[in-house]
């Protein structure tokens, strides 16, 4: 079970409409994940999901029942909150048994539930200790082990790395999804990260103000997206966008090449210019090279042995079959 | 503030205030102490003969003092159950979103303002008078026999008084710690399946135990020596029914002269208060911890 659908769904705080009538199917087992800048509205649409705000106009079903009016209990999912959301004056043990206290299930099945958790998620040494004396990852298995007891029809979760450091934040991702590999549960997951919606997703739901821009699996968003938006959002380095003359050349208003399908080559090439940083990564080198007549520079994916240093002249050639065309609307050209 | 120099530049500075702040409370404390060993009265002339610890045996074998005792401990405690459970209903109430929250929030906060004796004349003469009292007007107006508060449940009365002094303190300092409530932490439990009064039970009042233990200990300190309102409104009486050991204090020195006496009565009331606070902080305290 885990099934959610949202038909013309509206939310609008006051006079500002947050959400413009919005439609989206989530599968059973799906991981989702909601991605887009900061404030475009994503958290505001999973608090819709959870219960947690009104929906303004339209339906929201669950399983195939309508949910649009049910009480956040009553809904069967479970949140991780960004700020993990844990009651500090409850032992780690009482956290997670919290929910199953309030469904008023027995005890020993509750005792069960907590000890099963404690063990998927690395917790047992700790099951005694107050939310205050744990680090960062910890608070975030405690979240997340206070969701996975309650056994939810979907799991949603809104930024819930993004208070951790560089390596712990990798690591959590990882866990994350091999969660959603044993358990198989409908998870709805968002975050501002394309890293993190890349790696984590079957399918990703690109929002921007509101509005859904493209839905579809990574490598789809990747290979084809949809429109400016999706393309300048989805991959890293961010594409390079051409337009003028040389997009007239392909029949479109603007051309997208990403950093990794432009060549370095030793004369001629489309473009020519100073690499203005170079950034190495070991196994990358990224090059911003500064072309006459554009604004930004180029970006460009090369080996990571590469010899060029700020100040070199190097020559860029696209890879032809992997242009993206734009029309003056931003939507892509098939 | 790091380097040795810089130290004992420090220590010279303060040491003024230190000395006028130790001379303050010494010199009181030491004649207190003194005094309460001598046979000391102002209308009896003579020698100050040391008499030992005659001054406490007779404090602590009168009758009113068993009396002031448990009235002590009962203003103490009726006050803090009004203002901590009062409070907590009227922050709950104040931090509800209403039009003019402001002015509410102002006018809440008024009687903390008004001097004891003020407020305790008022409610004597305007609220309690069984006359021309506005309670008394509201059982008339029912054909009711008006209850005469002020002899008929002295100390209940005063503890009316005392904790409408007492209750804007409560409730500004619980209304600041619910305002500091993660509302992540509310939606949390909502979503666990918490109805309203389990947030409230699991959540809120868990959340407002280190205000509340601030509230009760600052509380005690001030309402073990209430004063100004007994001596306004009942004199401590009918009987001794309003008498506590401040006030008790203040008649065994004041009314019958006797200084040697009252040092004494004041030095055992400082023991029991001390007595009270050590109790408080093993009993709460351990809420203070982070
Ligand atoms: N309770 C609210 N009242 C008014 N505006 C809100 C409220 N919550 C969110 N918004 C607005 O809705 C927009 C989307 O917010 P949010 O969903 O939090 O964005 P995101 O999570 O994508 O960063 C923002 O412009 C924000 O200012
Ligand atoms: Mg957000």
């Amino acid at each position: 079970m885990g099934q959610i659908q949202l038909s013309k769904v509206v939310k609008r705080f006051g006079d500002v409409e947050v959400i413009p009538p919005l439609d989206l199917d989530i599968d059973e087992g799906e991981f989702v994940v909601f991605v887009g800048p900061s404030g475009c509205g994503k958290s505001t649409l999973l608090r819709l999901i959870a219960g947690l705000e009104d929906v303004t106009d339209g339906v929201i079903s669950i399983d195939g029942q309508d949910a649009t009016t049910l009480p956040p209990a009553r809904r069967r999912l479970a949140m991780v909150f960004q700020s993990y959301a844990l009651y500090p004056h409850m032992s780690v043990r009482r956290n997670i048994a919290f929910p199953l206290k309030m469904a008023k299930m027995p005890r020993d099945e509750i005792d069960r539930r907590v000890e099963n958790a404690a063990r998927v998620l690395n917790l047992g040494d700790y099951l005694d200790r107050r939310p205050g004396q744990l680090s960062g990852g910890q608070r975030q298995r405690v979240a997340i082990g206070r969701a996975i007891v309650r056994e939810p029809a979907a799991f949603l979760f809104d930024e819930p790395l993004s208070n951790l450091d560089a390596a712990l934040r990798v690591n959590m991702r990882l866990e994350i999804s091999e969660l959603h590999n044993s358990l198989k549960t409908t998870m709805i997951y968002v975050t501002h990260d394309q890293v993190e919606a890349m790696t984590m997703a079957d399918k990703i739901v690109v929002l921007h103000a509101g509005r859904i821009e493209q839905v579809g699996s990574p490598l789809d968003l990747y290979r084809a997206p949809a429109n400016l938006f999706v393309a300048g959002f989805i991959g890293s380095p961010k594409m390079n966008f051409v337009a003028g003359a040389e997009a007239d050349e392909y029949g479109a208003h603007t051309i997208g090449i990403r950093p990794e399908h432009l060549a370095i080559v030793a004369e001629g090439g489309v473009w020519s210019g100073k690499v203005v940083v170079s950034e190495h990564l070991g196994s990358d080198t990224f090059l911003h090279v500064e072309v006459a007549g554009r604004e930004a520079p180029m970006t460009v994916r090369a080996d990571g042995e590469v010899p060029f240093r700020a100040g070199d002249i190097v020559h860029l050639s696209p890879d032809r079959t992997k242009i993206h065309r734009f029309d003056a609307q931003g939507v892509r050209i098939a | 503030m790091a380097t040795k120099h810089s130290r004992a530049a420090a220590r010279l500075m303060i040491s003024p205030a230190v000395l006028l702040l130790l001379g303050w409370m010494i010199i009181p404390l030491s004649m207190t102490v003194y005094f309460s060993f001598l046979n000391y009265n102002l209308v009896i002339p003579g020698p100050h003969n040391f008499i030992g610890f005659k001054n406490y045996y007779y404090f602590l074998t009168d009758p009113a003092f068993g009396t002031a005792l448990v009235n002590t401990l009962v203003l103490v405690a009726g006050v803090l159950l009004i203002t901590t459970i009062g409070g907590t209903l009227l922050a709950l109430l104040l931090d509800q979103p209403i039009w003019g929250q402001g002015v509410v929030r102002v006018l809440v906060i008024a009687p903390f303002f008004v001097m004891p004796t003020v407020s305790a004349l008022i409610w004597k003469n305007m609220f309690m008078n069984p006359v021309n009292g506005i309670f008394a007007w509201i059982a008339q107006s029912f054909g009711l026999q008006p209850f005469d508060f002020l002899s008929q449940a002295p100390l209940f009365s005063i503890i009316l008084i005392v904790a409408w002094q007492w209750l804007p303190f409560a409730t500004l300092i619980l209304l600041t710690a619910l305002q500091s409530l993660d509302s992540e932490q509310m939606e949390a439990a909502e979503m666990d399946g918490a109805g309203p009064v389990a947030r409230f039970v699991q959540i809120t009042v868990p959340h407002l135990s280190r205000a509340g233990t601030v509230v009760i200990l600052i509380q005690t300190i001030f309402l073990l020596s209430v004063f100004a309102e007994i001596l306004v409104t009942t004199n401590g009486g009918p009987g001794n029914a309003s008498t506590n050991l401040t006030y008790l204090v203040y008649a065994q020195s004041l009314l019958q002269f006797d200084v040697g006496g009252g040092s004494a009565g004041g030095l055992v009331a400082v023991v029991l208060a001390n007595i009270v606070a050590i109790f408080l902080m093993r009993m709460i305290g351990k809420n203070l911890d982070a």
